[in-house]
């Protein structure tokens, strides 16, 4: 008896024994744009929200989902899905939630005045209903298997204040409560977000007793200020300079495939495609229609070289649109080999021995290393006869081009680097909206800038979103996706590796969905 | 001095302008420079702006190191893996060019407007100081931005971008000396004399306004380099697979905490020598060419 | 003086619309900010909701004439980013930046005007040529680079100063600022020392060509010929006449400061307005834009309306001229 109480004590005096600071600083790399959690959809805001909100279903590191302010969720019929709400669970006003929180969080969600980005993306198609205080039934018009993953992205707030509340009244804090593990303390724009541990809090409780988040967007003063001891953890620690922070022994640092994607759209639509010219600038039919050019191209890049010289090593090399692990992905798909002789022979084979200009098109300041990255391609289809000229431009200009700069809205440019990532954290995102027939009736290839079309595709893909069963639903997504990647509708380069660095004695838990978030910060 | 030789006034002008030893230098250091940069691509063992020439895994050498293609980086490789040889030397001629024309015609410009203002007055002065209110609010950022957005990237668009940015200052230096000026007695005297406006402005106005001209002229151009560096900084510079000596320091920015000084450090130590030796030699200019300062 | 006042306020009213007509047209045509905003798993119907909702579905001279309705009312328009009124937000992020302006003015101030005097009144003095060579470095380096330096200096390697971030604020007279606590100061010298470092160039080499032309002046040698002191002839004889160039130029370079600090505060993560209108403007908020530049016209104007009764306070053979004059 008095040995495991000196043993408890022990214990507590060891973990108690390194006096260090409860306190932690974060550099952020982007801020959020509102502490209202339903204001925009954006990476930033939903993983600022995760600290103060807690949602129904959390996704973990790994975007697998797990019970949240639900403890079970079942499909009782086709329509209808079963959530069991977790009971005690309190905000941080005190005040009990309940379902009515759910209700009145799901008619709150896609309505806010002025939201630049809803969530109407997922709370479109469903209807709640309260069945006692602690079961809500959501339904759908059709078979819906995607039900929990797009209810695992909605953030619940309190129908005591915060259903009712306007956007600036969470900013000033006066309605930003919720269940989440910290509490809101203030919020100065562009300054710092502070917030304060939540000693009521439900699940596993926080180390830390406060959190401050300061937004560095400059990526080596970010890591300036973490090697000058002004911040504790930094999110996107810049490709350049995870060598050197590797060796230093100050700072440790932690590495984690994202959810995305970075990869080539080509144009498969026009006949003459605007930025496909001869050699020596003469109109030509447009190459990229033919399978065996849109093969060369992708036999082209040396994905190798783009990963250890480009990303420094950090990165993945991409076969298809979704890493290993994630649900839906095909176990059959490699990335393609580099092979420029092959490539060449291809090309001859086409009818293009001589090669054909060509202009890559991308952002520089939306993907890590994304200029580059264009830069390298340019090179290496230079190298087997397609003149490249490389064009980069701001993300503010380039989107709206690159989607609809077009005649009649269509896309402007022939060949265009972009990247993807999958909130969802399967593969019916990418492949509903890059592969899938353009067509804004349906909501479908939203983001498909190539305008790929293939109506066996669009048949197999419309089966796999309407089948509830999980195994039968990953094996047509990866079906799917072979079925994509054979024909070159797109050309996948490599997955984003996200990497975080914190002081030495800390360690981040890598996410894949690039969420930086101050429970994932443990001390060693 | 030989008493016996005639002196012409490009002879004068030179001997007085050799009398500071710090000026031979830089005009012996600028016009190397500039030969070495009209030279570049017989000089050079890669043509940075062939993408069949550059390759990614030559990217980042150190300086000394044996390329993948075959010679040796003197001074390493960019990112890209351009020889930084190479690529500075064709940068500079970007730079120069830019530079230069941006700041002469932006002095050009400004200048003419600022006299016309100042002696003028009235609405014309009115419109053109409200005109220039304008231009000084407007962000080089969103001009840049604008000009990439409709016309794309390109030296001629920086240009006009640069010039946009900076002809304002021009305009209301000269417009504050030439009101000084104006309402000395000698001007007064021309009027009386009724000669003619071109002649009073170009001849007795404008000398007068020379001095602080000259001072942000250099300071100016220096600072057009600088800020097309900014701009390929923020992204809406010159196109990054023909960079200038600026978007060679954008580039290599992010390097600098990785050890890999060397890909910002000598494009960055190449645009210091140049613009350095530009002021140094407009410092001298400057001094000879103002008659007041004759003793 | 009144009228001329007056009038000059007329006008500046007429600047700050042309400006809002400029700006408005002009982010217009850089790109379609729905696309900076919407998330990319948005469908079309959302899109086109969002749209609507921005009011981004009328013809641009509807959304302007809208505008102005707003404009004369004093609402500048929620930022499409954060929702919040575009001139509430700006307000937010002013005291930062005039802090970092009025800082760094100073340090232009007391290093260059000294510096500048002793360069042009022993300009052959070695000290004076290190002088004018350093006052080159000061403009030849873009300042991200010359900012990434210092961090790496004074912050991660010497330790002294903190790298980036505004430091604690208290209040003192009524005004909230970080200049009145040590904190804040240490944060602050850095940034403002970066942004000075073309200002101290350009005060240095202004006031050195400015001494080095009077001092040949004849009133300059009257006045040492009536046995006036040194001391005298410099402070109030030559600083006088030297002053005009400078109080232009800098004036101009505080709107500068002012305006268009965006490198500075991106590197230094100062959470000021330069900040603000880089990332609304690399993201299309074209409300902030407008709204930000419309303010900080009405800045220069203003500034070129003191600077010019400066000059006649400073010269008073210039006369405040304006139309009809």
């Amino acid at each position: 008896m008095k040995n495991t109480a000196i043993g408890a004590l022990l214990a507590s005096a060891m973990l108690a024994s390194p006096v260090l600071s409860e306190e932690l600083t974060i550099g952020l790399a982007s801020e959020p744009t509102a502490m209202d959690p339903h204001f925009h959809n954006l990476g930033p805001n939903n993983a600022m929200a995760r600290h103060i909100f807690d949602r129904l279903i959390l996704q973990n590191e790994l975007q697998q989902l797990e019970p949240g302010l639900a403890v079970s969720w079942t499909p009782i019929d086709d329509l209808t899905w079963e959530f069991k709400l977790r009971e005690g669970v309190k905000f941080h006003d005190g005040s009990d939630f309940t379902a009515d929180d759910v209700v009145c969080t799901w008619e709150r969600a896609p309505n806010v005045p002025n939201s630049p980005s809803s969530f109407a993306t997922y709370t479109k198609g469903k209807s709640v209903e309260k069945i006692d205080e602690y079961t809500v039934h959501f339904k759908t018009e059709a078979p819906y298997p995607l039900m929990a993953n797009d209810v695992s992205t909605v953030t619940i707030v309190s129908d005591q204040g915060g259903c009712q509340g306007t956007t600036a009244e969470y900013n000033d804090g006066t309605i930003a409560v919720g269940t989440g593990p910290f509490k809101f303390v203030s919020y100065t724009p562009g300054d710092s977000i502070v917030v304060e541990r939540n000693d009521d809090y439900w699940g596993e409780k926080p180390v830390w007793s406060k959190v401050t988040f300061k937004p560095i967007s400059s990526g080596p003063a970010r890591v300036a200020a973490l090697l000058a001891g002004d911040v504790d953890v930094i999110a996107s620690v810049p490709t350049t300079d995870v060598t050197t922070l590797e060796k230093n022994e100050d700072v440790s640092l932690s590495q984690g495939v994202s959810n995305r994607v970075i990869y080539l759209h080509l144009d498969h639509d026009r006949a003459d495609s605007p930025f496909v010219k001869a050699n020596g600038g003469g109109d030509i039919d447009n190459p990229l229609q033919k399978l065996e050019v849109r093969k060369a191209i992708s036999m082209a890049i040396n994905r190798d070289a783009i990963v250890d010289r480009v990303m420094e090593g950090v990165a993945i090399k991409a076969g298809q649109l979704l890493p290993d692990g994630f649900f839906g992905v095909s176990d059959k798909l490699e990335p393609m080999a580099y092979d420029p002789d092959g490539a060449k022979a291809l090309l001859a084979e086409a009818g293009y021995a001589d090669g054909f200009e060509l202009t890559i098109h991308g952002p520089n300041d939306r993907y890590i290393n994304d200029a580059k990255i264009a830069e390298a391609i340019g090179q290496m289809l230079t190298r087997i006869g397609i003149k490249t000229t490389v064009e980069t431009m701001p993300r503010s200009v380039y989107f709206g081009r690159a989607s609809r700069g077009g005649p009649n809205d269509t896309p402007e440019f022939s060949f265009i680097l972009v990247g993807w990532g999958a909130g969802s954290g399967e593969a019916s995102s990418p492949l509903k909206s890059l592969i899938a027939t353009h067509s804004p009736d349906k909501g479908w290839g939203s983001s498909n800038r190539g305008r790929y079309s293939n109506a066996d595709f669009d048949a197999l893909l419309e089966t796999a979103l309407s089948t509830v069963d999980d195994a039968k639903r990953q094996d047509l997504l990866a079906e799917a996706t072979e079925m994509a990647i054979d024909d070159v509708a797109i050309i996948p380069t490599h997955y984003q590796v996200s990497t975080w660095g914190t002081r030495k004695g800390l360690k981040y838990v890598a996410r894949t969905d690039e969420y930086t978030l101050a429970i994932g910060v443990e001390k060693e | 001095m030989n008493a016996a030789k005639v002196e012409t006034p490009l002879g004068r002008f030179w001997s007085e302008f050799c009398e500071s030893r710090i000026a031979i230098v830089a005009l012996i250091v600028l016009a190397l420079i500039v030969i070495l940069a009209l030279l570049a691509p017989w000089i050079t063992p890669q043509n940075p702006y062939d993408l069949a020439q550059v390759d990614v895994l030559d990217g980042k050498l150190p300086p000394g190191s044996e390329a993948y293609v075959g010679y040796t980086m003197w001074l390493g490789s960019d990112g890209a893996g351009r020889d930084l040889y190479s690529a500075i030397l064709y940068g500079i001629r970007i730079s120069l060019t830019v530079g230069l024309a941006a700041g002469f015609i932006a002095l050009a410009i400004g200048t003419a407007i600022g006299l016309v203002a100042a002696y003028a007055g009235g609405r014309v002065d009115t419109l053109i100081m409200r005109a220039v209110d304008i231009q000084l609010s407007f962000p080089a950022v969103l001009i840049a931005l604008v000009l990439v957005a409709i016309l794309g990237r390109g030296i001629d668009k920086i240009i006009i971008a640069l010039v946009f940015a900076q002809w304002a200052y021009y305009a209301r230096t000269v417009r504050a000396t030439a009101l000084v000026e104006s309402a000395k007695e000698y001007i007064e005297a021309a009027r009386c004399l009724a000669l003619s406006h071109t002649r009073i402005i170009f001849r007795h106005v404008l000398p007068n306004c020379l001095a602080p001209l000259i001072v942000i002229g250099t300071v100016q151009t220096a600072s057009a380099i600088a800020l097309e560096s900014t701009l390929s900084f923020l992204g809406v510079g010159l196109r990054q697979t023909e960079p200038s000596l600026g978007v060679l320091i954008s580039n290599g920015f992010e390097y600098m905490l990785s050890g890999r000084y060397w890909i910002s450090f000598f494009p960055g130590l190449a645009l210091l020598l140049t613009i350095v030796s530009i002021n140094l030699v407009g410092d001298q200019l400057r001094d000879v060419l103002n008659p007041r300062l004759k003793r | 003086m009144t009228a001329f006042i007056i009038r000059r306020l007329m006008q500046a009213i007429l600047v700050v619309f042309l400006m809002s007509l400029i700006v408005f047209f002009g982010v217009n045509v850089i790109g379609d900010p729905v696309d900076m905003l919407i998330s990319p798993e948005a469908d079309q119907a959302e899109i086109e909701r969002t749209i609507r909702a921005l009011g981004l579905d009328r013809p641009i001279t509807e959304q302007y004439w809208y505008f102005l309705k707003g404009v004369a009312t004093g609402d500048f328009g929620k930022s499409f980013i954060f929702g919040e009124p575009a001139l509430q937000l700006i307000l937010q992020h002013m005291p930062a930046t005039v802090e970092l302006a009025l800082v760094s003015l100073l340090m232009a101030i007391l290093l260059g005007i000294p510096l500048g005097l002793y360069a042009g009144l022993y300009p052959d003095a070695r000290i004076s040529k290190g002088i004018m060579a350093g006052s080159i470095l000061g403009f030849s380096l873009p300042s991200f680079w010359v900012g990434l330096m210092l961090i790496m200096l004074f912050a991660v390697i010497l330790g002294w100063l903190p790298s980036t971030g505004r430091g604690d604020t208290a209040v003192f007279l009524g005004i909230e600022s970080s200049l009145w606590t040590r904190d804040g100061l240490s944060h602050l010298f850095l940034p403002a020392f970066n942004l000075a470092l073309t200002n101290i160039s350009l005060v240095i080499r202004l006031t050195r060509a400015g001494v080095r032309e009077t001092m040949h002046q004849d009133y300059i040698k009257f006045a040492r010929a009536k046995g006036l002191p040194e001391r005298r002839v410099i402070s109030v004889h030559l600083m006088k006449n030297i002053l005009i160039p400078i109080v232009t130029v800098l004036g101009l370079e505080f709107g500068g400061l002012l305006a268009f600090s965006v490198v500075t505060e991106s590197i230094f993560a100062w959470p000021g307005m330069g900040k603000l209108l880089i990332d609304s403007l690399l993201q299309l908020d074209r409300p902030v834009v407008v709204a930000y530049l419309m303010i900080i016209v009405l800045f220069f104007v203003i500034i070129n309306l003191l600077v010019d009764i400066l000059y006649s306070v400073l010269d008073p053979r210039v006369r405040l001229r304006d139309q009809n004059t």
